[in-house]
């Protein structure tokens, strides 16, 4: 039987893919450029005997996920700039308690209410710092409907593997645009659940590092009495302000990601083996960028594409390598620089780092970074 | 024989934070009693709270508990709820963190009628940060950040329950010991939302500032103003400023927002 192949807006992929990922729980806010998001979700999810709500404000979106997350729902809310700021505290909130759950960042430009219909890439930072204190942070950022089904799949099974909270950025031009998109059959795409506590409820600890680098998380109603806390906690989940204990968690919840980022990196080249300008580029840019290689290829330019998928963890090797190999890095971004500087800061001098940024609610042309490769090279 | 509450509580998790003279462990004693009369399976139940001294009550007793952040008990509650509407969902917290920060999810819960327990210890003060005025500290009072007394008005935390749609509202205070868990079990067994306002004291940020000379002096204070609804209604308006209504104050079936979103997703599934 042929696939499924439907034509779907990026928020409408987003929604189709957290079901095929198994979301049972959508709790969310309206807000521009997202909303699409929540209202596919408050009709797919019911019929699959999830749970849509609508709840009253940002802030208690993100709450009553990481609540049905607890209670053992794969869970999803879906914001953009504001909203996503409201969404800070609680996102360090799922880091620390360790709590599986997926936000989609729909980005448009800023600061403040900005320009909402209009796109934007300037929360990649945010995405990295923007909750207090030390934590690690996974984000993906998809470039096409199809990828978005995708990486949503993936944004899933990277939060349950590895327990936290998965941000998926994507600005308001892939949020918004229509492309074919195939729906993988039943079990083509891996779908990860958490680990279950293979120990009785006697002896769970819902920290215990001895149980892994990911301690299993049992659900609240499944036999297991277990305490969560956003305080500094020790391996049995009570808190504790023993300096060893907060040191050794804090530092065993950044390892999990940072150990573990050959399984979490995901990156796409194109013509990158012989490139000496590599043009450094993700989401809706890195589609301009796409097209600009090939023309500056016609032009004799030797240009390639190096497009994170995975944007945190930075991919700090293969960056790296390339900064080595090319005579230039041109990172196109619709801000006015944020990934910029740490390609800048791993490239280290190997070779010349330019931007090119544009604030102005327009999208990134493949001409303007013709111009930037041209004049740096 | 005294009543059993160890099994109740995690072992080695006491003493509490609370302060000589709180009310708060007179309420969580309470609390196990009410659990215990509705025969709740701990590992059924879910005890949620936000930041303050009330809030830290779920880290002692044995069950699902989850410490959340300020003002966020009832949104993440309703998280748990809605994953596992089997599950009975018990709120703590007080009236900082409930009605201030919280506010909105506090009234937004009550207008949805889902199936919560919500107790808020009601002691007119941030204890925890050490005394600054809340949304119920009587005006004119002194707190930390009010030197020339409370310039705020105040507000009925159970009025506003009625108001933002609860459908089961009841208050009591920390002296009335038996009020306490026969009103929280009646919230329990209630299906919706119930909110059991109980009045207690902060003798360390709150008594000694309000001249207060002991928590016997305080407590005589919940016992002397306390008005149980059926002698209120026999008393005028003037009778009555002051006084501490006490008892059920509202009661009424509507449909409860789990149970109403089962409908949901039947009609969804084209049953």
């Amino acid at each position: 039987m042929a696939k499924k192949v439907a034509l779907l807006q990026g928020n409408d992929a987003c929604a189709q893919g957290a079901v095929y990922a198994g979301c049972k729980f959508f709790g969310g806010y309206p807000i521009t450029p997202s909303t699409e998001v929540a209202e596919v979700l408050s009709g797919e999810l019911p019929k699959v005997g999830g749970k849509f709500i609508q709840m009253e404000d940002e802030i208690a979106a993100i709450a009553s996920v990481i609540g049905a997350s607890l209670a053992g729902s794969k869970a999803l809310t879906a914001s953009s700039g504001p909203g996503i700021s409201l969404k800070q505290e609680l996102i360090g909130y799922a880091c620390i308690a360790e709590v599986p759950i997926v936000i989609v960042n729909v980005m448009r430009g800023g600061p403040s209410t900005g320009m909402p219909t209009g796109p934007g890439q300037s929360d990649v930072m945010q995405a990295k710092w923007g909750t207090h204190g030390d934590h690690a942070v996974i984000a993906v950022a998809p470039a096409s409907c199809q990828e978005i089904f995708e990486e949503t799949v993936r944004a899933f099974n990277l939060a349950e593997k590895y327990r936290m909270p998965v941000q998926i950025l994507y600005d308001e031009i892939v949020g918004h645009m229509r492309e074919p998109v195939t729906f993988p059959e039943p079990g083509e795409l891996e779908v990860i659940d958490r680990t279950a506590p293979t120990v009785g409820p006697e002896d769970y600890k819902p920290f215990d590092p001895s149980q892994g680098q990911v301690p299993p998380l049992a659900a609240y109603g499944s036999g297991y009495k277990f305490h969560v806390t956003g305080l500094n906690k020790a391996p049995d989940g009570f808190p504790t302000t023993k300096a060893e204990l907060v040191d050794a968690e804090e530092r065993r919840q950044i390892a999990k990601v940072m150990d573990n980022v050959a399984d979490i990196e995901k990156n796409e080249e194109y013509l990158t083996d012989d490139a000496e300008v590599i043009i450094w580029a993700f989401g809706s840019t890195s589609r301009s960028a796409r097209y600009a290689v090939n023309e500056l290829r016609k032009e004799g330019i030797k240009a390639g594409l190096f497009r994170p998928i995975t944007l945190w963890p930075f991919p700090e090797k293969r960056t790296a390598e390339l900064a080595q190999q090319a005579k230039a890095i041109v990172v196109p971004e619709l801000n006015l620089g944020q990934m910029i500087y740490e390609v800048d800061r791993v490239a280290k001098g190997a070779c010349a780092v330019a931007g090119v940024n544009r604030v102005d609610g327009e999208p990134i042309n493949p001409g303007q970074i013709m111009d930037r490769v041209k004049e740096v090279l | 024989m005294a009543y059993d509450y160890e099994k109740s509580i995690r072992p080695g998790k006491l003493p509490h934070i609370w302060c000589p003279g709180c009310g708060h462990g007179i309420i969580m004693k309470g609390l196990i009693r009410a659990m215990d009369t509705c025969e709740l399976d701990r590992t059924q139940t879910a005890i949620v709270s936000g930041i303050g001294c009330a809030s830290r009550l779920p880290g002692y007793l044995d069950a699902c508990t989850l410490h959340t952040a300020h003002g966020r008990a009832a949104a993440f509650a309703t998280g748990v709820k809605m994953a596992r509407p089997d599950m009975n969902v018990i709120v703590v917290g007080g009236d900082g963190d409930g009605t201030a920060i919280g506010g909105n999810h506090f009234i937004h819960a009550c207008r949805r009628n889902i199936d919560l327990t919500y107790i808020v210890m009601n002691n007119h003060i941030y204890g925890m940060t050490g005394g600054q005025f809340s949304p119920t500290t009587p005006t004119g009072a002194m707190a930390s950040t009010t030197p020339y007394g409370n310039p705020d008005p105040t507000f009925d935390i159970s009025k506003l329950a009625i108001g933002a749609g609860a459908t089961f509202v009841a208050r009591t205070t920390a002296y009335h010991a038996t009020q306490i868990d026969k009103l929280i079990a009646e919230g329990i067994r209630h299906k919706g939302m119930a909110v059991i306002e109980i009045i207690d004291d902060c003798p360390t940020t709150y008594g000694r500032r309000n001249k207060f000379r002991s928590v016997v002096d305080m407590m005589k204070r919940l016992k002397d103003n306390a008005v149980p609804v059926a002698a209120a209604s026999k008393m005028s308006p003037e009778q009555l400023e002051g006084k501490i209504l006490t008892g059920v104050l509202f009661k009424e079936e509507r449909p409860e927002y789990t149970a109403t979103y089962a409908e949901v997703i039947k009609k969804a599934q084209g049953a």
